[in-house]
């Protein structure tokens, strides 16, 4: 399967400066390869690092931690990583793709999500395990699902999902819409689907929470870069986007 | 090109261009197959295609594969005869409409469904107060994405079809005092059957292959809605021995049916 990843990461090799418009003699493009819950956070970050450093271009990768993992793996020319959990980032700490040690840049954790107004009258994490509710949870071979199933584990919860969403967006979308009661994602999810959602707190004795680290790449075809960007993203004023978002401070 | 070049003599002339890149055209197919080929666990393999997961999965795509298929053939005959022999206004707008599913991103499709059928849907709304029923996160949710998405293929295939049947045959069935609809089944229908076939096949083979419309609209949970493709997706980046299983479980189920297929009444049309 190694080959499948190489080759499909040899695509991206070739496709990304294709569709950028730079190439890894660009001194002033930073390619970053961050976790999808990131998407709404690093946008802003991107604006705000290229207002802070003139000339300089960001360029953002997002897809899930694996994903990328893979791509890095494949040989992309990423110059960072921001990865949403740890093991992602050990990975490819252990193959020697990473330079340094990896940071971590932000903690997040999980919360019930209703639709607004919470119809069902959903109140706590047992709620999950009712047959009469439409219940939601990440697939289980994802990082929100692997987790969430943790929490429900702690909390002695055998919940009755209706469905498994194979990502975290495409969860809260369906919450959303109102066609699931409850689901569970992180607590930024909520955040980001403004009023369409509410949040419902987890108990802070069940509540399980994941670090996501940031590094810089071995391989970074802009190294100088890389290491502005994650001293940017790690200063006051990368911290103040990210708590905006509701990342918590690891 | 005259008598005496008859299929056999057309083989030996084939201009070499055309067979260089019908080569590449071939390669395009069979390369990515072979990939697959090369990382199947053969040792495991018999495990990995028994589990539970994987037999659930082969049996809820069977059933609702073949029962878009089937609900394709009821509607979509009759539309695709409306289509093709009477004149209304509007006709081009609905043959794109009914179309459009082809050329839409399946996810697309997917949330279009969710909006109409969904619990706070259009219809779904009131359909769910009158009856209770629900369609996503259902078994008939998949079937109706499924059907959805697949279709078109029935409808195009046979409008093609009945455009280009002689009508002297359904005129002169007609002219025997035949009413219209004796006509479109003894006479229409059987004119038309290899690329009714036709037409069922590519329909059952694309709602076989359904993953964004399906995971979109009926979820995905193992015995209800996750059929082959939606299994193979979850367990891609965590299973890569189990998803790589699945995928050839896919690839061998259709391509058994459609080489059979083919054979029986394929090479008839």
């Amino acid at each position: 399967m190694k080959r499948f990843a190489t080759v499909m990461a040899g695509v991206v090799l070739v496709a990304t400066p294709a569709c950028s418009g730079t190439t890894a003699d660009d001194k002033s493009a930073v390619l970053v390869f961050a976790a999808s819950s990131m998407t709404d956070a690093f946008a802003e970050i991107e604006v705000a690092f290229e207002n802070a450093h003139p000339g300089t271009d960001v360029q953002i990768n997002i897809a899930g931690s694996s994903s990328l993992r893979e791509q890095i793996l494949g040989g992309a020319p990423a110059d960072v990583f921001v990865s949403a959990d740890e093991s992602n980032m050990g990975t490819l700490v252990i193959e020697g793709e990473v330079a340094g040690q990896p940071r971590p840049l932000v903690v997040n954790g999980l919360q019930l999500a209703v639709p607004a107004g919470n119809p069902a009258g959903v109140s706590s994490l047992g709620d999950l395990a009712s047959s009469d509710l439409l219940v939601g949870l990440c697939a289980e071979q994802v990082p929100c699902g692997f987790l969430a199933r943790g929490v429900l584990a702690r909390a002695g919860v055998e919940p009755s999902p209706d469905t498994n969403e194979p990502d975290v967006r495409a969860l809260l979308t369906k919450i959303g819409a109102g066609e699931l009661d409850v689901g569970m994602v992180y607590r930024t999810d909520v955040i980001s689907a403004g009023d369409l959602v509410e949040g419902i707190d987890i108990p802070d004795e069940y509540n399980l929470s994941t670090i996501y680290p940031i590094a810089q790449l071995e391989g970074a075809p802009n190294p100088a870069g890389a290491a502005l960007f994650i001293e940017f993203v790690l200063s006051e004023a990368g911290r103040v986007i990210l708590d905006g978002h509701g990342f918590g401070l690891p | 090109m005259n008598e005496s070049t008859g299929p056999r003599r057309v083989r030996e002339s084939a201009p070499w261009p055309l067979v260089v890149l019908g080569i590449i055209g071939v390669a395009l197919f069979v390369v990515p197959l072979l990939g697959l080929a090369t990382r199947t666990p053969w040792g495991d393999l018999t495990e990995l295609i028994t589990s539970d997961v994987v037999a659930d999965a082969l049996r809820l795509s069977l059933v609702t594969s073949l029962l878009a298929t089937a609900i394709s053939l009821v509607l979509g005959v009759p539309l695709a005869w409306l289509l093709a022999r009477v004149e209304f206004p509007g006709r081009n707008v609905v043959r794109a409409v009914v179309t459009l599913p082809m050329v839409l991103p399946p996810v697309v499709g997917g949330a279009a469904l969710l909006f109409a059928f969904g619990r706070r849907g259009l219809v779904g709304e009131p359909l769910n107060e009158a009856t209770g029923l629900l369609l996503p996160f259902s078994i008939w949710g998949a079937v109706l994405a499924n059907t959805f998405v697949a279709m078109p293929f029935l409808v195009i295939t046979v409008e093609g079809a009945l455009s280009g049947l002689d009508p002297h045959f359904e005129r002169a069935a007609a002219t025997l005092g035949a009413s219209r609809l004796t006509v479109f089944r003894r006479v229409t229908l059987p004119m038309i059957a290899p690329s009714l076939v036709a037409g069922a096949v590519l329909t059952w083979a694309r709602a076989l292959g359904e993953f964004g419309a399906t995971v979109t609209f009926a979820g995905n949970l193992q015995g209800r809605t996750q059929t082959l493709p939606l299994a193979v997706f979850v367990a891609l980046e965590s299973n890569r021995d189990a998803a790589v299983a699945i995928s050839l479980v896919l690839v061998a189920v259709s391509l058994t049916v459609l080489i059979g297929l083919r054979d029986r009444w394929w090479a008839r049309t």
